[in-house]
């Protein structure tokens, strides 16, 4: 039987993204709905590692995002309970040789224009930082504004807050369409069980994000870009920091379809150390690569010896949406009245949740933006 | 016939993985046909968990006092041996597969050597996949104390260390292990106060055809049957333990009457003291090889997910056949036709009629017993908030349940996620088929497990060394080959 609650808005996507889209609209007193083909944090956030990083950005629009995100993580931290792991333990990027080294001086003080806070540590102090880092590194940056979440606990605690304000949960309903008014605006989201009469209509759906754009007859050219995480024995706290190596930078930046892998290594509250961040475009393949492993094994035992003696006790692999340009879309589509976009932040979609959905409700409420949403324009590609 | 060196360092015609019942079966019959295997199995000494033995050390004076069908085994054993002397069989013990790579030539990750520190890569160009199975359980009130062990697990220590779990064992769960377990502990000089089985074997009475049609497993049953009856042991069906009492070590459980959902009955708990318990709910095919290439699944009667396969034994992935528990929990018997079936096929050989005759006639028992023993729905009544339901992480029924209620997670894996279940060391083995319950998912799905054992991260870091991954067949491959026992520390 057909339902027709009516609401000012339905999230479609139940991931980190959507779960704060609906959090800062019910926040700000909209009527709201989220839809979802599968439980919380069934897609990509079930598989990131939490990563809520200022150090890997160079100045421009998705580093003025993770600015705004990364103080409204510190305030989310405070509402949210303790579950949610939210730790600013902040990044160590170390840099191998002198060359390296100086590459970095100047991208952090690039950063640092920009209003991140990083701090150069000598190759001799390293070991003040992380004590179990192998000896003979040049030198590093501290980032203390880097902090770590659980992500699937993040998503899902941001969306038990959302339903304590309001906010209805239809899980486990996959979208079969968006209707739309004689004018073309989209009227609301069609699922298998109901349908919801909504003004407006948020597109947070990550890797799939273009599949749901295209519902609403518009192109948005989301790729999956694959990613593994290795997951070690439990161990006492050998990782301090997010440590990762100079070239992870590059690795982020790059558009090459060709595997990247560097190492970024860390602890977590649990015990196991996460050793992540692969990359590699290659559709939906969920086949294990054992060429993935022994690289990010290999980069974090050369960043820390001791781990080469610990075993690995699981691997997981999670599927990154990426748009071209490497910016998300964020905001109201203008080729469709109603329909808006928080997809495609990539490999950052936890850090930069916060302040999508915050940016989502104000132009929901009509109030201005912290930012400017123009570099995150959902047409801004090619059809 | 070429006698250079690199003839040594072609990949084998086939690699099993597994050598229980199925895995032996299938190498040796592989081997008769001329095919160059390799049988690579985790543990020291062939037979698996079924044949399990005693190490030579202990001396033992008739392991066969704990088996049924022993000299089906040790002519496999036989067997084996004359093709391992002959060079046909490169029986690889202590090589643990944590990954397979599917492909014309398949190469297989092992984990090498008793504490799994070294590793191996074995390229082959077919794969039996005869992995078994492992126990499932369901949690309950006091199923960690000291003295619970799985009814498997009180088979193992008998089998293979002669060692009671106590004097006075109750053994518990569902399905036909329960029997045996009982048979081997009261053989083995222990009391058994009491048999508690949750299913009902009407079920077998219902399809009388069926049975008739394995005589064997009649007489299996009364044999059991029988010896129980000797000792005096009770087997009191419709029933489960629903708590273990004690507080250093198990002293008694309370045993409860269940409905047909398994929701145990007000009114009707008794108390039995014992010092020790062995239960078990069946078996679970150990499958994740194979699906984490993506090969087809069925579900089983008995609520278990196992690999779908043709009447070869070929499962869904090109190169990959699989028999035994892995198609479906059917006992050692139906393994063996089933391994041997395999084998045959990927020889390209015939199978002899009465072969497949009774691989049939076996796996459609197998379904009807599987039916069976399938937990009820409502199994989960018998839990308290407080009750563990992942002993690796710690993670108590409550904190599942709020994840489910609570936080939207509808289904094991985002369980897992919100409440740690099935995270720790082994992988959810042990709780998984009670998260998928409690998280109300429907039919289970197989787990996703991409390393299906711990590998040493520093074995991972050079797994490249030895051959160049990815690329195709040539003297990277045969690098590989030259060291099939694995390649040297350094």
């Amino acid at each position: 039987m057909l339902t027709r609650p009516s609401h000012d808005v339905v999230v479609i996507g139940a991931g980190v993204v959507g779960a704060a889209c609906a959090y800062y609209a019910a926040e700000a007193g909209l009527s709201v709905a989220m839809v979802d083909r599968g439980p919380v944090a069934g897609g990509t956030t079930g598989a990131g590692e939490g990563n809520l990083l200022l150090s890997d950005k160079e100045p421009g629009p998705e580093l003025d995002l993770a600015l705004l995100s990364a103080r409204l993580w510190t305030e989310l931290a405070q509402q949210l309970p303790a579950a949610v792991e939210y730790e600013p333990k902040g990044g160590l990027v170390v840099a191998s040789d002198p060359e390296r080294h100086s590459a970095l001086r100047a991208f952090a003080a690039g950063q640092a224009a920009a209003g991140v806070k990083a701090e150069e540590v000598p190759g001799e102090r390293l070991h003040e930082l992380e004590p179990h880092l192998a000896p003979g590194m040049a030198g590093g940056f501290l980032y203390p504004q880097d902090a770590q979440v659980q992500p699937a606990l993040a998503a899902a605690h941001l969306l038990r807050a959302a339903r304590l304000a309001g906010a209805e949960l239809y899980l486990g309903e996959a979208v079969t369409g968006l209707p739309t008014g004689p004018d073309g605006a989209v009227t609301g989201v069609r699922t298998q069980r109901r349908e919801l009469a909504a003004g407006a209509v948020v597109n947070a759906a990550g890797t799939w994000g273009g599949e749901l754009a295209a519902m609403a007859g518009v192109s948005l050219p989301v790729l999956p870009r694959r990613g593994f995480v290795l997951v070690t024995e439990p161990l006492p706290r050998v990782v301090r920091h997010k440590v990762y190596a100079a070239d992870y930078v590059a690795d982020v930046a790059s558009g090459s379809a060709a595997l990247q892998t560097s190492a970024v290594v860390e602890g977590t509250p649990s015990g196991p150390v996460l050793i992540g961040a692969s990359r590699e475009r290659v559709g939906f393949d969920r086949t294990l690569s054992t060429e993935v492993l022994q690289r990010l094994a290999a980069q974090a035992a050369g960043l820390f010896p001791v781990l080469a003696g610990v075993r690995v006790l699981r691997a997981y692999r999670g599927f990154r949406p990426y748009l071209p340009d490497h910016l998300p879309a964020i905001g109201a589509d203008p080729r469709v009245p109603g329909l808006y976009h928080a997809c495609g932040h990539e490999g950052a979609g936890i850090g930069l949740a916060p302040a999508t959905g915050l940016l989502i409700a104000r132009q929901l409420t009509g109030e201005r933006p912290e930012l400017d949403l123009a570099p995150f324009r959902p047409d801004r590609f090619p059809a | 016939m070429a006698t250079s060196p690199s003839d040594d360092l072609q990949p084998y015609d086939l690699a099993v993985i597994g050598a229980g019942p199925a895995g032996l079966a299938g190498a040796v019959a592989a081997a008769d046909h001329g095919l160059r295997c390799a049988l690579l199995d985790a543990g020291a000494r062939p037979g698996g968990q079924y044949y399990r033995h005693p190490a030579p050390e202990l001396g033992a004076a008739r392991p066969d006092r704990l088996h049924h069908h022993w000299s089906v085994f040790t002519d496999l054993a036989d067997r084996l041996a004359a093709h391992v002397a002959a060079g046909r069989i490169d029986h690889l013990a202590h090589h643990h597969v944590w990954t397979a790579e599917a492909g014309e030539q398949w190469r297989l990750h092992a984990a090498v050597g008793a504490d799994s520190a070294r590793s191996a890569v074995i390229s082959a160009r077919a794969v039996l996949l005869a992995t078994g199975a492992y126990e499932r359980q369901l949690p309950f009130p006091g199923w960690t104390l000291p003295g619970v062990v799985t009814a498997g697990g009180a088979q193992a220590m008998l089998k293979s260390g002669l060692v009671l779990p106590g004097h006075r064992v109750v053994v518990a769960g569902s399905g036909p292990l329960l029997l045996a377990a009982a048979a081997s502990l009261t053989a083995a000089g222990a009391a058994v106060p009491a048999v508690v089985e949750a299913g009902d074997y009407l079920g077998y009475a219902r399809r009388p055809g069926v049975l008739a049609a394995v005589p064997g497993k009649l007489v299996e049953g009364a044999v059991h049957g029988a010896a129980l009856a000797r000792h005096g042991v009770r087997l009191r069906r419709g029933s489960a333990v629903v708590r273990a009492h004690g507080t250093d070590r198990v002293t008694g459980v309370t045993v409860a009457a269940l409905d047909a959902r398994w929701r145990p009955v007000p009114g009707t708990e008794r108390r039995i003291e014992c010092d020790a318990l062995a239960v078990g709910h069946g078996l679970v095919p150990q499958i994740e090889l194979a699906t984490e290439l993506g090969a087809a699944t069925r579900a089983v009667p008995d609520g278990t997910v196992a690999l779908r396969v043709d009447g070869r034994q070929r499962t869904s992935v090109p190169g990959l056949w699989a028999a035994g528990e892995t198609c479906g929990v059917g006992g050692a018997e139906l393994a063996i036709a089933e391994g041997e079936a395999a084998a045959l096929a990927i020889a390209g050989a015939q199978p002899p009629r009465a072969l497949l005759s009774r691989r049939r006639r076996l796996r459609a028992f197998a379904e009807l017993m599987a039916a069976s023993h399938r937990p009820g729905p409502d199994w989960s009544a018998w839990l308290r908030p407080d009750t563990e339901v992942c002993r690796c992480e710690e993670v108590p029924v409550s904190a599942v349940r709020e994840a489910v209620q609570e936080l939207g997670a509808g289904d094991p894996r985002t369980v897992k996620l919100l409440t740690r279940a099935g995270m720790g060391w082994c992988q959810g083995r042990m709780c998984g088929p009670a998260v998928a319950c409690l998280s109300g998912d429907g039919p289970q799905k197989p787990d996703s497990r991409p390393l299906s054992c711990p590998v040493v991260l520093g074995e991972l870091a050079v797994l490249g060394e030895s051959a160049e991954l990815g690329e195709s067949a040539g003297l990277a491959e045969s690098a590989e080959l030259g060291e099939p026992a694995g390649r040297p520390e350094n």
